[in-house]
């Protein structure tokens, strides 16, 4: 066999890597534009990041919200099914893990309320999914329509929510009471401080540590399981999926579950570990967010985590720079993210098809 | 009663025009086969132009002429993506949305150093109301006045347009060789290949439409309905305009009902916040703003109707080579 082939390295690390530098090369067009130097800017936006511990940790603790966001999206999107649902999932997870916590926070203690809050957020954000997905396989409805559809639902349903059940009487904004510190996932300065190790406090908590641990676990579900071939097979091509007996609506309904309890887990984060009460708009477009990190990682959980990574230390570069520089305001962080999903997904195929044939002519030759 | 059913009208229709003008986008970009979930951003980028050209040159009408430039430049950028590109429309909807959600602030704040607003529009700046001949001497006449006067008279210009292009779009898509070919091109792309037609040209000119329509929707916004830009002030219009396209199955004059259906029940909502209705008490708010997004999902799970979209929709057209 001496078929012209493309070198991996190109698909995993060249093409997204040029994507990623055409995203950053327009927003450095942009702060330009706005009349500041994008080399400057840029300093001050990794210094924000990377440059002290604070920083650092919060970082770390965006890149959590979208590490669970992305692999939600990601693994949808594996099986050739788009969830733009995050967002709305994500909310009600957030719903799940606080009246977990309201409700056990004086009873049990932390090592007991933990799980019950992860099976709560996965609960909530899986039945989230559950509705579009039964849907999409039982009677034809469009997956991405209907999802977005319910993260409209969802802004509503919590306003009601919070406002009719939940709302703690003269407080400033519509919020829960604050949970008791035994519902409190411990922050990661603590948690270093067993070991004998002292870091700045930041808001980065021990959800980061479960992030990791669903990396890990999607990889395996996806690669090294008879289910996970099921999946890929139906992302790869429907129709080989019908062929070889793969049930189709069977696997959408288990890959949205799936991936609804994965957004359900920023409610850990934000709700357990950051905020400690129940809130409105804890999910702040992390769920949207979710897509530029799934299609910058390649669907792949260690891209997703490089791809946090980066828009993590954006988030937290952002602030730093809108502080620095107060014409720049951390929304162009968005625009930012924007240009990355343009340039990494919508135009992907610009330069993929020239580089592919370039390395095929170069093999064949 | 009669007084108060006439305000809500009122109100609807000028909350429904910007749905209007941007389901009939959603509306020539789909029957040409292209997905558009940044109808959106174009609305919010349009907004955003707009307000700012009436600003520095003074006039609603420049602002909307940029509004419309503004929009039908992301038109075109999400055809460049989709059409030329063969990228996934759904994902180039989200990057434009939130593109613009990012860029509208930020160039906001280095002119006009107002945390990303515009200054308020006075004056030429903003389409006034239009007074309809007699409006005032008739207000006074019981129901003829109200009717006349206060539901059909004094909204500004887009208003009456938006149910101009309704008719007007009609007659296009279903009447002209340039709308019979639109749908050929979102239902076959291959056939109107085959019969020598440019489908990508097709498909182009209906994203020029698509952003003039919601260049239109978005300088409304900022230029008639309200006095200035504001952060997000789009605020899921554009999906609501999406979801309107889909319950009026693709068709002008079902979207237009769509849309006032959609507009009325938004209308109500702003007025039955805290009111005590006999018999069942209060209806939260939050009920009847989720209407549109229940009653769409309902529809496209088939369980009121059966909504089917163009064929080709979504789908990149590649020309075979041999």
């Amino acid at each position: 066999m001496n078929q012209p082939k493309i070198p991996v390295w190109v698909n995993i690390a060249l093409i997204p890597f040029i994507n990623i530098m055409l995203a950053l090369f327009v927003s450095a067009l942009l702060i330009l534009a706005i009349g500041q130097n994008p080399i400057e800017a840029a300093g001050y936006l990794l210094y924000g990041a990377f440059g002290y511990q604070e920083g650092v940790g919060y970082t770390l603790y965006y890149a959590t919200n979208l590490i669970f966001t992305g692999l939600a999206v990601s693994i949808a999107f594996k099986a050739g099914i788009f969830n733009i649902g995050g967002e709305g999932q994500a909310y009600i997870g957030g719903l799940g893990v606080g009246l977990a916590c309201l409700a056990f926070d004086s009873s049990l203690p932390l090592f007991a309320i933990v799980p019950i809050a992860i099976l709560g957020g996965a609960a909530f954000g899986a039945a989230w999914a559950f509705i579009p997905a039964y849907l999409n396989a039982k009677r034809g409805s469009h997956v991405v329509i209907t999802t977005i559809m319910f993260n409209f639902i969802s802004f509503s349903l919590m306003v009601y929510i919070m406002d009719h059940w939940l709302e703690k009487e003269g407080a400033m904004s519509l919020r829960s009471r604050d949970f008791e510190e035994s519902a409190w996932l411990p922050s990661m300065q603590d948690i270093l401080a067993t070991f004998g190790i002292q870091i700045d406090s930041s808001p980065l908590n021990a959800s980061f540590i479960w992030a990791l641990i669903c990396c890990v676990l999607v990889w395996g579900l996806i690669w090294h399981t008879r289910w996970g071939y099921q999946l890929r097979t139906l992302g790869t091509s429907t129709s080989a999926a019908v062929y070889a007996g793969i049930n189709n609506g069977k696997v959408t309904i288990w890959v949205m579950l799936i991936s609804g309890a994965l957004a359900g887990f920023v409610g850990l984060n934000e709700i357990m570990g950051f905020n400690h009460s129940l809130l409105l708009n804890f999910t702040a477009g992390y769920g949207f967010a979710g897509i530029a990190v799934s299609l910058m990682g390649r669907n792949h959980p260690v891209g997703i985590v490089l791809a946090a990574l980066l828009f993590g230390a954006l988030y937290q570069g952002g602030s730093e720079l809108a502080f620095e520089l107060p014409s720049i305001t951390p929304d162009i962080v968005v625009a930012i993210q924007g240009l990355v999903i343009l340039f990494s997904g919508a135009l992907e195929h610009m330069f993929k098809d020239r580089i592919e044939s370039f390395f095929l002519r170069r093999s064949a030759a | 009663m009669f007084e108060s059913l006439i305000l809500i009208l009122d109100a609807t229709l000028r909350v429904s025009t910007p749905l209007i003008f941007a389901a009939l986008a959603g509306l020539y970009a789909e029957r040409s086969g292209i997905v558009d979930i940044g109808l959106e951003g174009k609305m919010l980028g349009s907004a955003f132009a707009a307000a700012a050209a009436a600003t520095f040159f003074g006039s609603a009408w420049i602002g909307l002429f940029f509004g419309i430039m503004a929009s039908v430049f992301l038109a075109l950028l999400h055809g460049f993506a989709c059409i030329t590109h063969r990228g996934d429309h759904i994902v180039s909807g989200v990057a434009i949305n939130t593109i613009v959600a990012g860029l509208t602030v930020t160039l906001g704040l280095y002119w006009f150093d107002q945390g990303g607003q515009t200054p308020s529009l006075v004056g030429a700046e903003r389409f006034g109301p239009i007074t309809f001949p007699f409006a005032d001497a008739l207000a006074d006449v019981p129901v003829i006045g109200l009717l006349y006067s206060e539901l059909l008279s004094g909204h500004s210009v887009l208003v009456y347009l938006a149910f101009v292009l309704v008719p007007v779009s009609a007659w296009i898509i279903y009447q002209t060789r340039f709308g019979l070919r639109l749908r050929a091109v979102g239902e076959n792309p291959h056939a109107v290949d085959t019969a020598g037609i440019n489908v990508a040209a097709i498909r182009y000119r209906a994203m020029i439409i698509c952003g003039i329509l919601c260049g239109i929707a978005g300088a409304y916004l900022s230029t008639a309905h309200n006095a200035g830009f504001l952060k997000d002030m789009s605020a899921g219009k554009g999906y609501i305009a999406l979801a309107a396209l889909i319950f009026g199955k693709w068709r002008p004059m079902s979207v237009l009902l769509a849309c006032l259906l959609f507009g009325f029940l938004d209308a109500v909502a702003v007025r039955m916040q805290g009111v005590e209705v006999a018999g069942i008490g209060q209806v939260p708010v939050q009920a009847i703003e989720v209407l549109p997004y229940v009653l769409t999902v309902l529809l496209l799970a088939g369980f009121i109707g059966k909504a089917v979209g163009p064929k080709a929709v979504g789908r990149p057209y590649v020309k075979e080579r041999s």
